[in-house]
């Protein structure tokens, strides 16, 4: 009854495997072709010194130099600007963001919430705005020109507020980002608190214990894994921050530079055809990106064992 | 409990919540919320939601009043109404681009959803339906590719397509929106949770082929799973800017959003902001129209994304 088996257990498992590497093979080459090899690509371009003849007569020569556009790099105060700039930002706007994301995924869950899906729902919405447009949409809302804000401010009160600022201007991304994202984590959250056994729940009520205790010592260390994947999805997207300053950017009145992020950096470097420094900016971007979610990724694991 | 996206084990989508045995029980409560609490409770919901909806009231009402009219007062009522002659006036500017746009964007989301769930589909069940060599790397890489954004690949696609010349060719952003390794991660997860391994062993006895296999029942199994996955890269797609504006200089290949953006950033050159306002408008109906209608799905690919 078994030697049959086993006989045919090799050749079953060969043909088993050829049959698995079939089905993979279609997303493989193209995830080898669209992710992989452009990213050998610009690391390799990186390595090459773009010379240009003074005049601008001749064509411009590649030279092999691995070190000129990464020596570039570290001498580059806007670059160096706009990685301060992102690290603030997620400092103050990620906290921001989930703090309000976990409060109200808690107050929706609590007993006295009425109109639940509404509330979760309003919440959502800004998600189904794709970034660039709620960009848009913000950016009448600031315009010095149309702000139908200040409008209402300039009339009620007789003051408007300078979004575009340079000591607003930030905040004023940062709001777009809260805007759009809170919804989306609140939901994650919100999920993780409906896996809460609601027999803990009773059972610490019946102790007395208040809602406030509640949510503080049951629900939210029982939500930690949906609060550490959000923290780190918040992350990596504070560090490709882009759309939202790109779109301001024309009408900011230039509180926002070329050069205001990392990303927009490089974009710049790579619309003016310097290719090996937009490449090097693109790698160091990529590594930095990279070595925090891996980072983040391997803290995280550590702490559940 | 894991908190990460390591190996997925397959967890059933709770069908319904516990919790609502706990509103049965609230009359016989005696330490339910008091008015106080309960009050606040709601006061502070309700600002939420303001904050929330009140730029979408905003963008509708400038959307329905006359061109003009946009940043008058009263911001946030109505004055007027003239949304069509405003859809009108927009579709005539520079021959109708807006639409050729929109018609665009359709295009290059639905043609690299649907090529992109194909293979999203294939490379999970494989994952998680057959044991070979190799596969624990795939995953490993699939995963670290997920935690990567792909705006960081932006640009050395820019760099290579350039040196190919497959700029302001279409397929230089449909072959990159194909491949979608959170695709492929959501596929496995529903792939090992919906097609039991006994019909796939009984199918084999009955001598059917691998291929036949996947695509007469795994794929209607994985169903309602594929259309989560298609709908997540269908918005992800329709949301990409970055790339296409890199990749596409020709304004009559761009999507919508490249084509909106380029208009507001011309400071009313080339249209004006209160049509600009009505084209955002109309650019988002397909997509709140797909997430208020299809939300179980939008929350199956949520809870698999983020909770085990």
């Amino acid at each position: 009854m078994t030697t049959p088996t086993l006989r045919t257990s090799g050749g079953a498992r060969r043909r088993a495997a050829r049959s698995a590497w079939l089905f993979l093979l279609p997303f493989a080459l193209l995830f080898l072709l669209m992710y992989l090899v452009p990213l050998g690509f610009a690391v390799v371009q990186s390595l090459f010194k773009l010379q240009r003849s003074g005049l601008g007569l001749s064509a411009p020569t590649l030279s092999f130099d691995p070190g000129f556009n990464y020596g570039r790099l570290l001498g580059d105060a806007d670059f160096i600007a706009s990685l301060g700039r992102v690290v603030l930002f997620g400092v103050v706007q990620v906290p921001i963001m989930l703090g309000l994301a976990l409060f109200l995924a808690l107050l929706i869950d609590s007993r006295s919430a009425k109109l639940k899906g509404f509330y979760r729902l309003a919440a959502f919405l800004p998600y189904a705005v794709p970034g660039v447009i709620s960009a848009v949409m913000w950016s009448f809302l600031y315009s010095p020109v149309t702000s139908p804000v200040n409008n209402a401010l300039q009339e009620a009160f007789g003051f408007t507020l300078p979004f575009f600022s340079d000591s607003w201007v930030l905040w004023s991304v940062a709001n777009i980002v809260t805007w759009g994202w809170t919804g989306y984590n609140m939901l994650i959250i919100y999920s993780s608190l409906q896996t809460v056994p609601t027999e803990v729940i009773e059972a610490a009520r019946l102790d007395g214990a208040s809602s406030w205790r509640i949510a503080w010592s049951i629900k939210i260390p029982m939500v930690r894994p949906a609060l550490i994947l959000t923290t780190i999805f918040s992350i990596i997207g504070s560090a490709q921050l882009y759309n939202e300053p790109a779109v301001l950017q024309p009408l900011s009145g230039g509180s926002i530079t070329k050069s205001f992020t990392p990303l927009m950096s490089a974009q710049a470097q790579a619309a003016a055809q310097n290719y090996p420094y937009a490449a090097a900016q693109a790698v160091v971007i990529a590594v930095l990106v990279g070595v925090l979610s891996i980072t983040f990724f391997k803290i995280t694991n550590r702490g559940d064992k | 409990m894991s908190s990460t996206l390591t190996e997925p084990t397959p967890t059933p989508v709770p069908a319904a919540s516990p919790r609502s045995r706990a509103s049965a029980r609230r009359r016989l409560d005696p330490n339910r919320p008091s008015g106080v609490s309960r009050w606040g409770v709601i006061a502070i919901l309700t600002l939420s939601a303001v904050y929330f909806l009140l730029p979408l009231w905003w963008m509708v009402m400038a959307s329905i009043k006359p061109n003009g009219r946009q940043f008058e007062e009263p911001g946030l009522w109505f004055n007027g109404f003239d949304f069509f002659g405003n859809v009108k006036a927009l579709l005539e500017i520079n021959d109708g681009i807006f639409l050729r746009w929109m018609a665009n964007s359709i295009a290059y989301a639905g043609i690299s959803a649907v090529i992109g769930t194909l293979l999203s589909a294939m490379a999970g069940y494989a994952l998680a339906k057959y044991r070979f060599r190799g596969r624990g790397l795939a995953f490993g890489v699939i995963l670290a590719a997920v935690l990567i954004p792909k705006v960081m690949f932006t640009l050395p696609l820019f760099l290579m397509f350039n040196a190919v010349g497959l700029l302001n060719n279409p397929l230089a952003v449909i072959l990159p929106s194909v491949v979608s390794p959170f695709g492929v991660y959501l596929a496995r997860v529903f792939a090992a949770q919906s097609v039991p391994d006994e019909v796939i062993e009984a199918a084999r006895i009955d001598g059917a082929s691998e291929g036949k296999i996947f695509f007469r029942l795994g794929v209607p199994m994985m169903a309602p799973a594929l259309v989560t996955i298609f709908l997540f890269q269908f918005v992800e797609v329709w949301n990409n800017y970055l790339l296409p504006l890199m990749v596409l200089n020709d304004t009559s290949m761009q999507p919508v959003t490249v084509g909106l953006v380029g208009w507001a950033g011309s400071n009313g050159q080339q249209a004006p902001a209160g049509l600009i306002i009505v084209g955002a408008f109309l650019s988002v109906i397909p997509l709140v129209v797909a997430f208020l209608s299809l939300q179980r799905f939008w929350r199956a690919g949520l809870t698999a994304g983020a909770i085990k």
